[in-house]
C-alpha cells in the first residue's frame, strides 16, 4: 500500500499519454501453421539443449558412482547467483562489441570453474565418506546437499547489491540482464530464430563434441569408462577411483555452469527456487534417454524440450508437465533402460 | 473549534446528566456509551497503513462530535499483530473478536486488515451477533458464495445471518475492470488471456473471461499455465499466432508474471500486457528488469483494487485535506477506507432505533446510496459494497505510475 502512495506521486505523468500515443497494436504477423510448427521447433530445441546440457551432469555422474545427484539443479542455480554476481561486479552488461564477447567468454568459464569446484567440494563433503554405506544414504546425502545449496541461494540474494535489487526481498525472482539481446539473429518468414537461440547451440555443440571426445580419445576418459565398468577392476589396474570421481564431478558441474549461464541469458530470470525445475527436466531428460548414456542424455534433452515446446503450443500449458511424465512413464514400460541405454544387466 | 468543543462538552454534560437523572435509554440498564472496536495489526510492517486507518476511524469520530444522540462513543483499538511474527497472529486476533463480543457495550467491529485474520474473526463476532466492517479485506471468497473454497462463506456464517460488511471492492472484480480499460482505453478486440491456476488468479482471469464478450472483446484462449516453467517462449508463440491485440495474466510476481513479459517481448509480441494487483509491488519491477519494463518493449499496465490517495475527488478529497491539517501528511491508500468503514457504522448506529447489537448490524445491512468519502454506493446482498473504485498504473522509470481511475460502479464521488 505504501506503493500505491509512491505511484501517486507520477500522477498525471500518464494520465495523457496511456493508449493514444502507442501504434496501434495490430497482431505482428498472424503466422501461417507451418511457421508456427518451425517456431515452435526452435523454440523446443533451445530449451532443449540447456535441458541436454544439465543432464550430461546427471548422467555422467549417475555412471560412474550410480548416484542421482539431486543435488545437481540447485548447484546450476547457485551459479547463475554466482554469473549474477559477476555481471553485476564487473559491469558485464554496460560492455559491448569484442569487449561483450570476451566478458561472455569470461563469465562462462568463470561460472563453469566455480560450478565445478563446487560440485567436486560437495562429492569431496557429503558423498566421498558414504562410498562404502548403502546407495539410499547417499541419495539423502545428495537431498540434504540440496536444501544446504537452496538456502545458501536465498542467502545470496539477499546481498545488498544492486543486481539483487538491493537485497530487499531475496526470494523474489531476479533480473538477468540480456548480455545477449533477445532480438533476431535472422528470420525465416515470421519464424524468429533469435540472438539467444544462436547462443545456445554455439555454446552447447562444442561443449558437447568436446565432451565426445574427452571420454572417447583421453586417458581420463578411458579411466572414466573404466570405472563406471567397474571400480574395483579398475582400482586393480592402478587407476586412483576417487581422483577419476572427483574429475566427473568437475566435468559434469562445469557443464551445468556452462549451461545456467546461457539459461540464465537466455530466461532473463534466476530465483533461488529454480534449480528445482532444471534438475527436475535434466532428471527426466537423463532417464529417458538412458541414464548414463550420454549421447541418450543430450536425446533424451532434446525430445523434453520439444515436447513441452509442442504440448504449450498445440495442447494446453496445464497438459504438457502430465505429457512430458506420461512420455517417461511409457518409455520406462516399453524400454526400461531408456532410448538409448544399453540392455539392462543384472549387477550381482 | 473552540465553540465546537464547547457545545460538545455541553451536550456530553447535559448527556451524562440526563442519564444520571433517569435511564432514558432504549434499555433500562444501557450504559450512556457505545463502544467501537477497530482490529488491526499495528505492530510491524503494516504499522504506517494501519496508523492512517486508526486516523481515518477517529475523523469520523470526532466529526459527530464523538457522539450519537445520547450515546457517547468510545473507540478502541486493538492490535492483532504480535512483536514475533511483526504481521497478524491468529491468536490474538481471537483474542480481540472474544473481547469485543463479551464487551456489552460494543456494538461494532471495524477490521481486519489481513483477509486470514478476518477469517477467524468473522466466525466469532457472527455468533455474537456483533456487526463487522473491513476497511482492508479483499479475498473474495469471505463473502462471495463460489468466488472461494466450497463452504465459504457460509463457515464465516454460523448464525446463518450476515454480519461482516467491507468498504473495499474485492479482488475479483480487477478482472472486469481490467476489461473494460482493455476494450476502452486500449481498444482491444482479441484478447489471450491467461492464469496461474490459484485461487486469486484463475479468480481475476475468469471474470475477465466472462466480461470480455459484453466488452467486444473475443478470447483467443484462456489458459492456465505452469508457473514454475523456466521460460514460456511456446506459448509467446501460440499467442502471435492467434494475432491477439493484449495479453491480460491473472497472477503474481511470485506465479511468474515477469517472465511472461520478459518472453512475450524477446518473442517479438509488442502487445499491451495487463496484470492484477499481485504484482502491484516492486518486486515485479525488478524481476522484468529494465528492458521489458521500457516503453519502446511494449505497454505494461497493473490494476489495483483502490485508488491512490492523490487521486480522490469530492468528498473522498475534501477527507485527504482535513487530513493534511491535521497531521501533516497525506494519508496512505487504505485511510480513507478506515474512515469510510467507520462513518457507514456510525450512520447505522444514528439510524438505528434501538441502540443494541441486533439493530444497528440491520441498520448496516439496510445501508443504501450511502454518500461517502468513496462516492455513493450500498452494501449488496453479500456484505459488499457496490462501489468497484479502482486504478489502473503503469511502470514509468522503473516506478509505478497512475494511469487513470477506473471501476466507479457507484461512480466516484461528487
Amino acid at each position: 500500500m505504501l506503493r500505491a502512495a509512491a505511484a501517486a506521486e507520477q500522477l498525471a505523468i500518464l494520465a495523457l499519454a496511456r493508449a493514444d500515443s502507442v501504434p496501434s497494436f495490430a497482431a505482428d504477423g498472424a503466422l501461417s501453421p507451418p511457421e508456427v510448427f518451425s517456431q515452435q521447433l526452435v523454440t523446443g530445441l533451445s530449451n532443449g539443449m540447456i535441458i541436454a546440457l544439465i543432464a550430461i551432469g546427471y548422467t555422467m555422474v549417475y555412471g560412474i558412482v550410480e548416484l542421482i545427484n539431486f543435488a545437481h539443479g540447485d548447484l546450476c542455480m547457485l551459479g547463475a547467483f554466482f554469473a549474477l554476481t559477476a555481471v553485476g561486479a564487473f559491469a558485464l552488461d554496460g560492455a559491448s562489441g569484442a569487449g561483450g564477447v570476451v566478458g561472455l567468454v569470461a563469465l562462462l568459464v568463470a561460472t563453469a570453474a566455480f560450478c565445478g569446484a563446487l560440485n567436486w567440494s560437495i562429492n569431496r563433503l557429503a558423498y566421498r565418506p558414504l562410498r562404502s554405506a548403502s546407495k539410499l544414504s547417499l541419495l539423502v546425502a545428495a537431498i540434504g546437499a540440496s536444501f544446504v545449496l537452496v538456502n545458501l541461494g536465498l542467502f545470496w540474494g539477499g546481498l545488498p547489491m544492486e543486481v539483487f535489487a538491493g537485497g530487499t526481498s531475496a526470494a523474489a525472482p531476479k533480473a538477468f540482464p540480456a548480455l545477449v539481446e533477445p532480438k533476431p539473429a535472422f528470420t525465416v518468414g515470421d519464424v524468429i530464430v533469435s540472438r539467444p537461440d544462436v547462443l545456445v547451440l554455439a555454446v552447447t555443440v562444442p561443449l558437447m563434441l568436446a565432451l565426445t571426445w574427452l571420454v572417447r580419445f583421453t586417458k581420463l576418459g578411458k579411466a572414466m569408462r573404466a570405472v563406471a565398468q567397474n571400480p574395483v577392476a579398475a582400482a586393480l589396474m592402478g587407476i586412483d577411483v576417487e581422483r577419476v570421481i572427483g574429475a566427473t564431478f568437475f566435468i559434469g558441474g562445469a557443464l551445468g555452469g556452462f549451461a545456467t549461464v546461457v539459461y540464465s541469458i537466455y530466461n532473463q530470470t534466476v530465483g533461488f527456487q529454480m534449480g528445482y525445475r532444471m534438475g527436475m527436466d535434466a532428471f527426466i531428460a537423463a532417464v529417458l534417454g538412458g541414464i548414463g548414456n550420454l549421447p541418450g542424455a543430450v536425446l533424451g534433452g532434446l525430445v523434453i524440450g520439444v515436447v513441452r515446446a509442442m504440448s504449450d503450443g498445440y495442447v494446453e500449458a496445464r497438459w504438457t508437465n502430465a505429457i512430458v511424465f506420461g512420455i517417461l512413464i511409457l518409455i520406462l514400460v516399453f524400454r526400461p533402460s531408456g532410448l538409448l541405454g544399453a540392455k539392462l544387466r543384472e549387477k550381482v | 473549534m473552540i465553540r465546537r468543543t464547547a457545545s460538545a462538552a455541553a451536550a456530553l454534560a447535559l448527556a451524562s446528566l440526563l442519564a444520571a437523572a433517569a435511564p432514558s435509554g432504549p434499555r433500562a440498564s444501557a450504559p450512556p456509551f457505545l463502544t467501537i472496536v477497530s482490529s488491526l495489526p499495528r505492530t510491524g510492517s503494516a504499522n504506517s497503513q494501519t496508523t492512517s486507518i486508526v486516523n481515518g476511524i477517529k475523523m469520523a469520530i470526532e466529526e459527530r462530535g464523538g457522539k450519537i444522540g445520547d450515546f457517547e462513543i468510545r473507540y478502541e483499538d486493538l492490535d492483532d499483530a504480535s512483536p514475533q511474527k511483526g504481521n497478524w497472529d491468529q491468536n490474538i486476533e481471537a483474542a480481540n473478536a472474544n473481547k469485543a463480543a463479551k464487551d456489552p457495550t460494543c456494538v461494532g467491529y471495524i477490521g481486519t486488515y489481513n483477509s486470514g485474520a478476518a477469517k477467524i474473526a468473522m466466525p466469532i463476532l457472527n455468533k455474537a451477533g456483533l456487526v463487522m466492517v473491513s476497511p482492508g479485506n479483499t479475498y473474495p471468497g469471505l463473502t462471495k458464495p463460489g468466488a472461494g473454497e466450497a463452504n465459504e462463506p457460509r463457515i464465516y456464517r454460523p448464525s446463518g445471518t450476515i454480519s461482516y460488511f467491507r468498504v473495499v471492492p474485492t479482488d475479483d472484480i480487477q478482472g472486469a475492470v481490467a476489461c473494460e480499460f482493455c476494450a476502452k482505453d486500449l481498444g482491444s478486440k482479441k484478447a489471450f488471456i491467461l492464469h496461474d491456476r490459484e485461487l486469486y488468479g484463475k479468480g481475476i482471469a475468469d471474470v475477465f473471461k466472462k466480461s470480455a464478450p459484453g466488452m467486444g472483446i473475443e478470447v483467443m484462449g484462456f489458459e492456465g499455465i505452469d508457473p514454475k516453467a523456466s521460460n514460456y517462449r511456446s506459448l509467446v508463440t501460440k499467442i502471435r499466432s492467434t494475432g491477439a491485440d493484449v495479453v491480460f495474466y491473472g497472477g503474481t510476481t511470485q506465479t511468474n508474471a515477469a517472465q511472461i513479459l520478459k518472453d512475450l517481448r524477446s518473442g517479438g509480441c509488442k502487445v499491451p500486457f495487463v496484470t492484477p494487483d499481485g504484482t502491484f509491488e516492486n518486486a515485479y519491477i525488478e524481476a522484468a528488469g529494465k528492458d521489458a519494463m521500457s516503453p519502446e518493449s511494449g505497454p505494461v499496465y497493473i490494476t489495483f483494487g483502490g485508488l491512490p490517495s492523490e487521486q480522490l475527488t469530492g468528498r473522498g478529497a475534501e477527507f485527504v485535506e482535513r487530513y493534511k491539517k491535521k497531521h501533516g501528511e497525506v494519508p496512505e491508500a487504505y485511510a480513507v477506507y478506515g474512515y469510510e468503514a467507520c462513518k457507514v457504522l456510525l450512520d447505522a448506529i444514528d439510524r438505528a432505533g434501538k441502540k443494541d447489537r441486533a439493530t444497528v448490524l440491520a441498520a448496516v445491512a439496510a445501508t443504501k446510496d450511502f454518500e461517502g468519502a468513496l462516492g455513493t454506493w450500498s452494501f449488496d446482498e453479500n456484505g459488499d459494497t457496490t462501489n468497484r473504485l479502482m486504478s489502473v498504473n503503469t511502470v514509468k522509470d522503473g516506478k509505478f505510475a497512475f494511469v487513470k481511475a477506473a471501476g466507479g460502479g457507484a461512480g466516484q464521488a461528487k
